[in-house]
């Protein structure tokens, strides 16, 4: 039997990341910019929080705790990690003009190199028998849900049984859609995505808004990566755990295009998709369950396709997604 | 109101071995951060940094020729996706191009081995790892060609779908029964394992060395080869011309996708001997930056290349020697890219800086 | 009158791009309540020295000064803050926003898009426009797009407007009311300046005109103290006689038959309607029309690179055979055995390759040749040689790329490669379109020798004196439509410019 109760919460849980991802994402390549560094992004802001909790737990004990410091020296760690690679990245392609492609998956490179280098030290620091670093304590706070949610049944529990960051990140997602859409900074956001040339022209800051956008994109897209590890995995950090999900939060910013508003349910539905091997009776054979595992990607790819075949204005990426910006270009 | 400090314009071309030298200049600075990163966190002198990565790779005789190795196949998948590069058609699906070539040879060594002759079967291998390679180019080739479908993210997610492909048929092909993964195929036949010429490396050394040189004729001197270029530069004038630029597209991918089955190959049939979702290590992507880095050109890839992998093997080393773990590697590599990564900016732009109160006006 | 004071003192403005030097100690005064017509030929530095003052560029050297104020514009927003607005003469709208949100663009505050909507609405009233704030720029024409422009820097209070060749892209009735809005403005005491090299707008519209040439300052005076004799001769730096051979057709026979052609853009807007026409062997057909009326498409057609609707282009042979071009590639046309030469508008985006040296390039036409896999590198490089020297082509060596020539040099490398293919049939768009006299008038010669040599020219102009004196038939173009054919000798420029608007009205408010 299909277990709808137990996968909804389950897929909405996996959604996060990808969620906080691609909003993420959305922002940076709003500005023009395609950052293919998210994965390393991610990867990052989650060791930062591991890196800022670990020695937190190590110097307190766990029923000592202020979760006040238990959740904010993480988040804070998480979010300056993700910012310098957001900065360093802005640095090399709007400051000094590098191909994009080229930069991302340095960076990609590099940040998960910096996760594994990082969280392989901590987890021979512990010497533990496994290959993880749980950090049970700071898990607590980041996986409590609110209070009344066990009691309201099968809607706490599809509803109210997340920790905050959850809720956190689809707010973020809404005020990112709201920015976008009906403010002056979105306005002039979208316009420096579309058309650095004009957007200039007009007196906007492009080499601001490039470097403002990216930087927070990669702050947002930092917290999936710390989300993951604190509550989703139950803060357990082991190398390359977090595997793919950066370039799936790249894909999702297609499939929602460039719609940060699409991306909430978006992203439950690609959390979905992403488990849904663990719920399809496939009885002992695994071989088949690998091949479910496929399906994010392949409806990403017919996603892809469908846009480019469609071909309608609103759908297409920012005009000048991918291309460095110089004003006295000739 | 005060003059801005400087400002940024674009130079006239720079002589090659200027841009040489900005180049060489930020892998020096690289190289000193390097150790400087690698003394703090490991409380080594910087020198010896140094000698611990030259030892990496040059230590040994083994070691040199495992460098070398490593080296041929990085190379090898660079040159695969240097000519969909120069059609600035962002292939960086090679890590799943050449995964399912070396499925594919792992398949018929699987299937067919001890079926047939091992000369044919190595023949049938390599035109399937061919085959497979150049189909997973080809698809997201078809769909630029036809509706511009972004390729970069297409052949992104065509490596996730190759990755659970190979991880289905390591559960299909499973030995031994209930380990989910392949394990050393035919341990003592040794049906489709590539021969050894001389030892263990050397056939692999040749290969690459081969292609390098075909595909630098390939680029520079065949009518393709221009093709290829006139398509990145400008489609429309590709199409004023005549060339049709949707075949120009799909012939590029088939052959980009093709010759990363042969890596495949290599790696399945000459070194591993068995096939896992990590087969291609990460290459496909680290071949975008070694062919970037040489600007597209075969021949000074062979030292980008060489550049990364000689790093690769240092960091290991100081990794091992010092009990650190191997992701260290990524990190150097990391710094090491993005100094040359910026340094082109140097190379294309001036800085002019004002000198303030000039004022000439009267 | 009291003695104004100048509202721009720009002095000793250098600018270099690379090698070239846009700009060279250039001087300009604009004052209030006088439109300035700055004068030049195309690649004079017009552009880049008004660029310079909306802060696009930044100078090299130099001082601008703003009412007796020593100002530094770094930036279009630095611009903007001192009252300048300028209407590039490529628009600079994003597609993907309406009027309204291009409009506010970059200014601050809340974003309110209904007031703002209604301060257009009141803008447009006063001076008579017409803009829907709503409306999408992708599906916009033309001359509202210029509108939109205009009310763009109206809405931010700019009293010193720029205008960059506004009248290109317009109809005569669309350019009178454009100068109505502009006297308005002057009236207003606001600076005008509109950069231009039509000499009889400067004569209509201008208070003051200034000369740039070759990036210096050569001089201005009031308008009504001087005449176009000498402001040509100012332009081009010594006294010009704008003579151009047409010698007699030699026994023209038809060679293109064109029947009912429709092309249809990709957004579905008809380019091309129902348009029949002969080009003949051995004469010039001029192409007349505004900008933007189907020249573009016409070529592209007969050349195979743009699909059409309906109707037929045929090649006559000598022999008097007829074979169908339409819905052919310019590889089957090739191949069918017709050699025709195509030199496009855009120059380095599609008839050259910039990255790629003078010899590759010629190789564009001729690599196909030859069984063998690989490509023959000597005959192009020799036919670079010839070119080089036979056309005077200012450049260090042919391994230089393309990209590296001024404009006039790589015309003459484009011209050069098409002619050498020796072909039957010959396209040109906007042959000499930022040339400098000398060049123009090489390439003119060229053509006729092409015709004397029996070649079907088929010539796409703007300026209408060239296509009087050179044409043996000019086709007018209207919106698409072919608004009459009429014999070269003896068209007056009245005549044929009324053939271009004709149809104008009717289209341009469908």
């Amino acid at each position: 039997m299909f277990d709808i109760l137990s996968f909804l919460p389950r897929a909405v849980m996996q959604g996060i990341p990808l969620l906080l991802g691609s909003t993420g994402e959305t922002l940076t390549e709003k500005s023009g910019n395609l950052n293919l560094g998210i994965p390393g992004v991610m990867y990052v802001g989650a060791i930062c929080g591991v890196i800022g909790s670990f020695l937190y737990e190590q110097k307190v004990p766990a029923d000592q705790m202020n979760a006040v410091l238990a959740v904010g020296i993480p988040m804070v760690c998480c979010l300056v990690g993700s910012l310098l690679m957001g900065l360093l990245y802005c640095f090399l392609t709007v400051t000094l003009r590098a191909n994009q492609n080229v930069t991302g998956l340095a960076l990609t490179t590099f940040g998960v190199g910096f996760g594994n280098f990082f969280g392989g030290s901590i987890i021979k620091l512990v010497d533990s028998e496994v290959p993880s670093i749980v950090l049970s304590a700071t898990n607590r706070y980041f996986s409590a849900s609110l209070p009344f949610a066990s009691k309201l049944g099968v809607v706490g529990k599809v509803l109210f049984s997340y920790g905050f960051l959850a809720y956190i990140a689809v707010i973020i997602a809404i005020i990112a859609s709201y920015v976008l859409n009906r403010t002056r900074t979105g306005l002039h956001l979208r316009a420096v995505g579309e058309n650095p040339q004009t957007a200039d022209a007009a007196g906007i800051n492009v080499v601001k808004y490039k470097y403002m956008a990216t930087c927070l994109g990669s702050m947002i897209a930092g917290l999936g990566g710390l989300y993951y590890v604190m509550d989703y995995a139950a803060g357990i950090w082991s190398n390359n755990a977090f595997g793919d999900r950066g370039w799936l939060a790249i894909a999702l910013v297609i499939f929602t295009v460039w719609k940060p508003s699409w991306g909430i349910l978006s992203s439950f539905l690609f959390g979905g998709l992403y488990i849904l091997h663990q719920y399809i009776p496939s009885g002992m054979n695994l071989a088949v369950k690998e091949l479910y595992k496929m399906i994010p990607y392949v409806v990403t790819i017919i996603v892809l396709i469908i846009t480019s075949m469609r071909n309608k204005r609103e759908s297409q990426p920012p005009a000048s997604l991918g291309l460095p910006y110089f004003r006295e270009e000739r | 109101m005060h003059e801005p400090l400087f400002h940024i314009s674009k130079r006239g071309a720079l002589p090659w071995y200027r841009a040489w030298l900005i180049r060489g200049l930020a892998l020096l600075a690289a190289l000193v951060l390097c150790a400087v990163v690698t003394t703090l966190l490991t409380g080594i002198n910087p020198l010896q940094v140094y000698v611990t990565i030259f030892k990496g790779s040059f230590a040994s005789s083994r070691r040199f020729w495992d460098m070398l190795q490593r080296l041929s196949i990085l190379l090898c998948v660079s040159l695969a996706v240097t000519p969909a590069f120069r059609m600035r058609f962002w292939n960086i699906g090679g890590e799943g191009q050449v995964l399912v070539g070396g499925l594919a040879s792992a398949a018929c060594m699987i299937l067919l081995g001890g079926k047939v002759p091992d000369a044919g079967l190595i023949a049938l291998m390599t035109v399937s790892a061919m085959v497979a390679g150049a189909i997973w180019g080809g698809i997201p080739a078809v769909f630029k060609a036809r509706w511009g479908t972004n390729e970069t993210l297409f052949t992104l997610m065509m490596n996730y779908v190759a990755i659970q492909l190979v991880r289905y048929f390591s559960v299909v092909w499973e030995s031994p029964k209930g380990s989910g993964s392949i394990g050393v195929i035919n341990p003592s036949t040794h049906w489709g394992w590539l021969p050894e010429i001389g030892n263990a490396y050397f056939l692999k050394v040749l290969v690459v060395a081969l292609l390098t040189i075909g595909v630098y004729i390939y680029l520079n001197y065949s009518k393709h080869g221009y093709e290829i270029a006139v398509v990145g530069e400008s489609e429309r004038t590709a199409r004023y011309v005549g060339i049709k630029v949707e075949k120009v597209i799909i012939r590029t991918m088939l052959l980009s996708g093709a010759l990363c089955g042969i890596a495949g190959l290599l790696l399945v049939g000459g070194t591993d001997h068995t096939i896992t979702d990590t087969t291609a290590g990460g290459r496909g992507f680290t071949a975008v930056m070694v062919s970037w880095l040489a600007k597209f050109n075969p021949v000074w890839m062979i030292l980008t290349s060489f550049l990364l992998v000689f790093l690769g093997k240092g960091a290991e080393q100081i990794s091992s020697q010092f009990q650190l773990n191997q992701s260290f590697s990524d990190i150097l590599t990391g710094i090491i890219l993005f100094f040359i990564i910026g340094s082109e900016f140097f190379i294309n732009y001036q800085i002019n800086f004002r000198k303030s109160g000039d004022k000439e006006g009267k | 009158m009291e003695k104004k004071t100048a509202a721009v003192k720009m002095r000793n403005i250098t600018k270099r791009f690379g090698s070239i030097v846009a700009n060279d100690k250039c001087w300009l005064d604009i004052y209030r309540g006088e439109i300035l017509a700055l004068l030049g030929e195309n690649g004079s530095g017009k552009t880049t020295l008004m660029n310079m003052l909306s802060g696009i560029y930044f100078p090299d050297e130099g001082q601008i000064t703003i009412d007796g104020k020593d100002v530094v514009i770094r930036s279009p927003k630095d611009a903007f803050d001192l009252g300048i607005g300028m209407i590039h003469q490529h628009f600079k709208l994003v597609d993907v926003l309406t009027a309204a949100e291009n409009i506010v663009l970059g200014l601050e505050g809340k974003l309110d898009l209904k007031a703002a909507s209604a301060r257009i609405r009141e803008i447009c009233d006063t001076y008579g426009f017409e803009v829907d704030p709503d409306q999408k720029i992708y599906d916009m024409s033309v001359s509202q797009k210029q509108t939109v422009e205009i009310v763009k820097v109206l809405y931010r209070g700019a009293d010193i407007l720029i205008l960059d060749e506004p009248t290109a892209v317009l109809t005569p009735q669309e350019t009178d009311k454009l100068f109505t809005v502009l006297r308005n403005m002057r009236d207003d005491n606001k600076a005008v300046v509109i950069i231009t090299h039509k000499m009889h707008e400067v004569e209509a519209l201008s208070d003051r005109v200034a000369v740039l040439r070759h990036g210096q300052f050569i001089g201005d005076m009031l308008t009504k103290d001087t005449n176009a004799q000498e402001m040509t001769n100012m332009m081009v730096g010594r006294p010009v006689t704008l003579n151009i051979d047409r010698p007699e057709p030699k026994d023209p026979k038809p060679r293109i038959l064109v029947e009912g052609l429709t092309v249809r853009s990709m957004d579905g807007i008809v380019k091309l309607d129902d348009v029949s026409f002969t080009a003949n062997a051995g004469e010039i057909l001029g192409i007349a029309g505004i900008s933007g009326c189907g020249q573009k498409e016409l070529l592209e057609a007969i050349a195979g690179l743009q699909p059409t609707e309906a109707g037929s282009i045929r090649y006559v042979e000598d022999d008097g055979t007829e074979e169908e071009l339409l819905g052919k590639d310019p590889l089957s046309i090739a191949e069918m055995g017709v050699t025709l030469s195509f030199v496009p508008e855009d120059r380095l985006g599609m008839g050259l390759v910039g990255n790629m040296d003078l010899a590759d390039n010629m190789m564009l036409r001729s690599f196909r040749r030859g069984k063998s896999l690989f490509t023959d590198r000597r005959t192009p490089k020799k036919l670079a040689e010839t070119v080089v020297q036979e056309l005077e082509v200012n450049t260090p060596g042919v391994s230089t790329p393309v990209r590296r020539l001024s404009g006039g040099n790589v015309q003459k490398v484009l011209v050069g490669r098409e002619i050498a293919a020796a072909p039957t049939v010959l396209l040109t768009a906007y042959a000499v379109r930022g040339l400098d006299i000398n060049s123009s008038y090489m390439i003119y010669d060229l053509i006729n020798r092409q015709k004397a040599a029996g070649v079907a020219v088929i010539y796409v102009g703007e300026d209408l004196d060239v296509l009087l004196e050179l044409a043996d038939r000019i086709l007018v173009l209207c919106g698409g439509k072919v608004s009459g054919i009429v014999p070269g000798r003896g068209a007056t420029k009245r005549k044929v410019g009324l053939m271009m608007t004709k149809l104008g009205g009717d289209t341009q408010d469908a």
